[in-house]
């Protein structure tokens, strides 16, 4: 391989010819590129650093170049990525797909379907949803319900719902786990598809939350025909399939975090509200509670630094990195919860302009972090995980 | 920000782990407690860590030192919390070493500091005057009285303050008025009485009477403009190594508490398998997770001089007092009726832990600075 300075002074020498200034700048989730037939960009910046990024098939800068990837090596696509964050170069593209399902289809795809779905999702022409709870199946997944039974030319006929699909309304394809076989015991009777969200039979319905509007929605299926060769890995070995993809998650998960603008800055959010005219603390019992937030955040921020650097050395990490879902959603709804109280009755207004945007946006995002706590497995899963598999507690 | 100790800080924690586990078990602890000294340590073993030579660790091979910087300390410090040594590291070494080095002269260093790092005298920090850690409240006086130092005032919880060679006594000039001035005060100075104070935590604490001691004029250390600088710089390092040696003691009780709800049986499971105690130590290990980041961070940020360091500190002490509280409560509280014997050796960690969370501050303390230092 190319020594790696080379490759270092190479990357970041295009990088910095390449990507435009705006697009180095922290991203708020209105400035996200979502892949897909609604694909949409806000500014020309935007369009090129895609383009310009697709070209070099740096969407997944370690797939195979015959799938439309960057062909590299994975220390190559290592330092790639190094120096993006170093140069704070935003993702080009957000697609599920490519975090997701795309190294799974790579692994254990058939050749047809990785010719089928790779190429398009690398080309920013599909976007991917995806479709796992449902309403009697949350932290307990296994017990999923919607059935695939197969036809007589083996197509799956697909009946059933899925819910808190994340912009269900917006996604081409879904992968989706369905039950194959309803006699098998729970997790044996699973199967992994591909489903084209546009087949007859498909219904999807925006999720209204106690927040207002949100992405999350509900998919129904009505006799929907998925065709057989839409199945990934082997027919009831679905679960083996959803447990490789749900290894990508947390990689997947910080490409939404790195270089995200920071939600709301706690202390500059609360100052106009913790002094009165005279310049006084209001009530000094805030400088405790508001000292405990900004402590707590500092901290995790240093075990983001540490996870990071031991895992650079190759240390094992999986323990402290089992704790920064957790950490991370629960200091969230932490401050939002703070927020409003400091804000009092300002911090809990609905709509019109007798409020500021913060006001507004705080009070929004207290009922919204509710869902941080609960999505992605939910703080007691996370807990669980903990307690089973990082510290090797019973039962 | 660097949390990773390079080959040298790993050998030095790795020979302090052997150490300790050999010659400062718990028993001697007890043994120690039991028989009632004041100074309550082993000498013997104290001697056998300034062989070793962890008393000149952090200071620079300029000073006479290893130079094995404090994220090399830290890890002997988390070690003597595990095994509850004993060892007056943080009140000689880290508090008063780096008192002498910042403010005391050329001939001060020479008859302190050398002799400290070679281990051949120890000190101990007069400080605080009352039960909460408060250096802004000194009212301990000094003046010029014909030509000498004349020191009025007392002074309560003296970290391994008898037994010491001399001590360093903060005090106000101008009669109390003034702004604070750092002194040596040898031990055999007369006048000076120094009585134990006995502790949960069985250690070494004395209480200074000074009433009206005469000291020679080169015993104010002012080689430094601002003194009170140089005291918080130091109290600095001495929460920061006390948070280490938090994370050591918070460490051993949950890991002894986890082995304990594998192996006790009731209701014919192990108690570890109900999601009740599951969920508490998950955020427990949560916890100390964190707190081992904010430690690492702080150490290094001694090493690289880093001006974040104040807020670092208040930072990993404020959560390892919290954490000395938390997780040695929940100790005691999984581990049922045992829990509260003197029989089982936790209890010895929990006396420890909370002698701990007090000295140079508790998470009140630190929170109220954290925020100062924000700027709210």
């Amino acid at each position: 391989m190319v020594d790696a300075k080379v490759w270092r002074a190479e990357v970041r020498a295009w990088l910095e010819a390449h990507c435009p200034a705006s697009m180095r700048l922290p991203i708020t989730p209105e400035e996200m590129v979502w892949g897909g037939s609604q694909l949409s960009f806000a500014s020309e910046d935007q369009r090129l650093w895609f383009e310009r990024m697709r070209e070099r098939g740096w969407f997944a800068p370690d797939w195979p170049s015959a799938y439309a990837g960057g062909g590299l090596s994975a220390k190559q696509a290592r330092i790639l990525e190094e120096e993006m964050l170093s140069l704070g170069c935003r993702q080009p593209q957000f697609n599920l797909g490519v975090w997701m399902l795309g190294p799974v289809l790579l692994e254990v795809g058939t050749e047809a379907q990785k010719q089928q779905h790779l190429i398009p999702m690398m080309q920013g022409r599909v976007r991917w949803c995806q479709g796992f709870s449902e309403p009697n199946a949350g932290s307990d997944l296994a017990s999923l319900r919607t059935a695939a039974i197969q036809d007589g030319q083996g197509n799956f006929v697909v009946n059933g719902s899925k819910i808190w699909t994340s912009y269900g309304d917006k996604g081409d394809w879904m992968y989706a786990l369905v039950r194959t076989d309803p006699s098998a015991s729970k997790q044996a009777g699973i199967s992994f598809l591909l489903i084209d969200m546009k087949t007859p039979g498909i219904t999807v319905k925006p999720i209204e939350l106690i927040s207002g509007k949100s992405s999350f929605c509900e998919v129904f299926f009505d006799n929907v025909i998925v065709p057989a060769d839409q199945l990934v890995g082997q027919l009831h070995g679905g679960w083996t399939v959803a447990k490789k993809l749900l290894q990508h998650e947390r990689s997947a998960m910080s490409k939404f975090s790195e270089g995200a603008a920071p939600s709301h800055d706690a202390l500059a959010v609360a100052r106009p509200y913790l002094y009165d005219q005279a310049g006084a603390l209001r009530e000094p019992i805030w400088r405790d509670r508001l000292a405990q937030l900004l402590m707590d955040s500092h901290a995790f921020t240093l075990t983001h630094q540490r996870v990071k650097q031991e895992a650079m050395a190759g240390l094992p990490i999986s323990g402290p990195a089992s704790i920064m879902k957790l950490v991370q959603t629960e200091q969230e709804v932490a401050k939002y919860e703070l927020l409003t109280q400091v804000m009092g009755m300002r911090g809990l207004s609905w709509d019109g302009d007798a409020f500021s945007a913060d006001e507004h946006a705080i009070s929004r995002l207290l009922l919204l972090s509710k869902t941080y706590i609960i999505s992605g497995g939910s703080s007691e899963i996370q807990l669980n995980i903990i307690a089973k598999r990082v510290l090797g507690l019973p039962g | 920000m660097g949390f990773l100790r390079n080959e040298e800080q790993r050998q030095l924690l790795h020979s302090a782990e052997v150490f300790l586990a050999a010659q400062s078990p718990v028993a001697l602890q007890r043994r120690i407690r039991d028989g009632g000294a004041a100074q309550a340590m082993d000498l013997g073993l104290w001697q056998q860590v300034i062989d070793l030579g962890w008393p000149a660790a952090v200071f620079s091979e300029d000073d006479g030192g290893l130079g094995v910087g404090y994220l090399g300390m830290g890890g002997v410090l988390e070690a003597c919390g595990r095994h509850l040594a004993a060892l007056p590291l943080l009140s000689s070494a880290v508090l008063c070493g780096s008192i002498l080095r910042s403010a005391g002269d050329a001939d001060q260093k020479a008859r302190w500091l050398a002799p400290l790092i070679e281990g051949q005298l120890r000190m101990a920090l007069a400080l605080d005057e009352s039960g909460r850690h408060d250096p802004q409240s000194i009212t301990t006086s000094a003046r010029l009285d014909a030509g000498q130092w004349l020191l009025q005032g007392e002074k309560w919880f003296v970290i391994d303050g008898l037994g010491a060679d001399a001590f360093i006594v903060a005090a106000r000039l101008e009669g109390g008025a003034g702004p604070i001035a750092l002194f040596v005060v040898a031990a055999d100075t007369p006048g000076l009485q120094v009585q134990p104070l006995r502790m949960a935590d069985s250690r070494n604490y004395a209480h200074l009477a000074l009433p009206g001691v005469r000291l020679h004029p080169d015993a104010v250390l002012a080689a430094c403009p601002d003194s009170a600088q140089a005291l918080d710089a130091a109290l600095d390092l001495g929460r920061i190594s006390l948070s280490a040696e938090a994370l050591g003691i918070v460490r051993y009780a949950f890991d002894t508490t986890l082995a304990y709800l594998k192996e006790r049986v009731q209701f014919g499971v192990p108690i570890g398998s109900f999601q009740a105690l599951q969920h508490r130590m998950a955020r427990l290990y949560t916890e100390i997770e964190m707190l081992q980041s904010c430690v690492l961070a702080a150490l290094d940020a001694i090493d690289q001089n880093d001006p974040q360091l104040p807020q670092l500190a208040s930072l990993a002490k404020a959560r390892a007092s919290d954490l000395c509280e938390k997780a040695m409560n929940e100790a005691v509280q999984m581990h049922g009726g045992i829990g509260v014997t003197d029989a089982l050796d936790l209890g010895l960690y929990v006396k420890r832990a909370r002698l701990v969370q007090q000295c140079l501050g508790d998470g009140v303390f630190h929170r109220a600075r954290y925020a100062r230092l924000r700027g709210i």
